[in-house]
């Protein structure tokens, strides 16, 4: 039940409402939302979305009562892009996993913060911060939280030498 | 020597609680801001213990990154190792034998029961009652004895494989088990009433470090955290995985959010776990424990996995993107105590600083696993 809702109210934040297709993994994908097998990969809703959607996006998840999980990157070097993923998940019986995807350029990697709307995410984008490099525009104390605190380097990153 | 320091009314000063306070069983450090003995402002200091499990996920194959697993929450270790091998399984389509998974609920739960168990010796503690803990760790020692006996280890285990178990339990360990478990059942009675019923006890807890299930979701606090927050979620029923929805037993819920309805959570649940192994005992099938077709170097296919599972902290998530190489191209912990501990900072303002570490304690912290 609360998958369609989340799924169509999701789905409203693209322009083209025509049902995203499971692409080819690996291949790269458009904006859009996708359903996910959830037996094989763990969650159901799957949405990449633009830098300029995610508090809109984030705020659909928040109203529909989910709860954070988790906020991580991913280090896309031969594509020169890094990808932030946010999870959400829920504390009812009806199960329902929602990916959120931002892909930033690499030597740009800007998004905005979410934590006005979980507070939560405070700390999961620290830590994204420490790993990636990836800042956070607009998070209010967006200091290293894992690293040393004059910590200048970024040890997710694909091309990291210790 | 100097003259001490007179404040001015309203004038606060700071305090370091940590990195090495005995109240934080860990190297944690929470910088606070004081005014007299409340709490103006609370910041958790984090990364004394970080040794960068994600990295070391990433350049070592899937099998080689089985220990790491236990090194994160070395008080319950199991239920990490079984999230690690459950998404391998999941992503690269390995049916487990059904012995197999029950000999995991067993051993899971009796991992829970001991986390719990050290929990709460520790946990009167450090509100001041030294002989429970002796009487805790004497039951927990009974659990680890059993554990070291088929796994080979007593806290970092590494008896999960891809597909099924390192080795078969023997029929010492079922006898042990059968044996352990009235006698706990008996311990937990000499607890309530040692302990729970304790008047002084109750009214350091009642009403202390009070979390409404609207905080708890905007951290993603689980486990006993949010329980105890009249959140009814466990994932063991909630996502089921595993062989967990064969088993008869209740997520106890606690409404008032205070550190007496975590604590009560716990104590409610090792009852739960004790008939969780009572039933997969009696219901344990024979066959093989390892999967007949089981590639030998396992690779994933391309793509992005997840795992859920309810260790004894709270909801622990794995996530692997995989390239389809030997190893992972990201994998990233999702680890219960980290989103517990975070509300730690906002919850505990104008708490005065023994009510805030005693609403600590009931956090159930382990450092390693927020840190990673």
């Amino acid at each position: 039940m609360i998958l369609e809702t989340t799924r169509e109210a999701l789905q409203s934040l693209f322009a083209e409402s025509a049902p995203a297709v499971e692409v080819e993994a690996g291949a790269p994908r458009g904006n859009g939302v996708i359903t996910r097998d959830y037996n094989a990969h763990g969650y159901h809703l799957d949405a990449l979305v633009d830098a300029e959607q995610l508090l809109a996006a984030v705020q659909i998840i928040d109203q529909a009562g989910f709860f954070i999980e988790s906020i991580t990157g991913v280090d896309w070097i031969k594509e020169n892009q890094l990808e932030v993923i946010y999870d959400f998940s829920r504390y009812d019986f009806d199960v329902c996993r929602v990916v959120i995807r931002i892909r930033v350029p690499r030597d740009l990697p800007v998004v905005p913060t979410i934590t006005s709307i979980y507070a939560g995410a405070n700390w999961h984008e620290r830590e994204t911060h420490d790993f990636f490099g990836i800042k956070f525009a607009g998070h209010p104390h967006l200091i290293p939280l894992l690293l040393p605190e004059d910590a200048d380097f970024h040890p997710l990153l694909k091309d990291f030498k210790a | 020597m100097s003259a001490p320091i007179q404040l001015q009314p309203g004038e606060t000063f700071i305090l370091n609680v940590g990195p090495q306070h005995p109240a934080t069983h860990g190297v944690l450090r929470v910088k606070m801001e004081m005014d007299g003995e409340y709490i103006v402002k609370a910041e958790t200091v984090l990364g004394y213990v970080h040794r960068m499990h994600e990295k070391m996920g990433e350049n070592r194959t899937y099998a080689q990154y089985l220990p790491n697993l236990s090194r994160l929450d070395y008080l319950g270790a199991l239920g990490y190792t079984h999230g690690h091998v459950l998404v391998i399984e999941r992503a690269a389509g390995i049916e487990v034998p059904e012995r197999a998974e029950y000999i995991r609920a067993i051993t899971v739960e009796l991992n829970r029961l001991a986390s719990h168990l050290f929990w709460f010796g520790c946990y009167v503690m450090d509100l001041g009652g030294f002989s429970p803990l002796m009487y805790a760790l004497e039951d927990r020692e009974y659990i680890l004895d059993m554990l070291e006996a088929v796994t080979g280890a007593r806290l970092t285990y590494c008896y999960y494989r891809f597909g099924g178990l390192y080795n078969d339990v023997d029929d010492d360990f079922i006898e042990a088990a059968k044996r352990f478990i009235p006698r706990m059942r008996k311990s937990l009675k000499k607890y309530a009433a040692l302990v729970t019923g304790n008047i002084i006890f109750q009214k350091r807890l009642e009403g202390m470090g009070p979390i409404s299930a609207e905080m708890c979701r905007k951290y993603g606090a689980t486990g006993a955290v949010a329980r105890g927050s009249g959140i009814n979620f466990d994932v063991r029923k909630n996502e089921p995985y595993s062989v967990y929805p064969e088993f008869d037993f209740d997520i106890p819920v606690y409404h008032e959010g205070d550190s007496m309805a975590r604590y009560k959570v716990r104590m409610d649940e090792m009852e739960q776990s004790l008939r969780i192994i009572e039933q997969g005992l009696a219901k344990l099938p024979g066959g093989p424990i390892m999967a007949e077709k089981k590639p030998k170097n396992i690779k994933l296919p391309v793509g992005d996995f997840y795992q859920a599972v309810e260790t004894a902290r709270g909801s622990f998530g794995i996530r692997i993107v995989s390239d389809g190489d030997k190893n992972a191209y990201r994998l990233k912990l999702r680890s219960p105590t980290y989103s517990n501990m975070h509300l730690f900072d906002e919850a505990c303002e104008g708490m005065m600083i023994m009510d805030a570490l005693a609403f600590m304690g009931s956090l159930d912290l382990v450092i390693p696993e927020i840190d990673r």
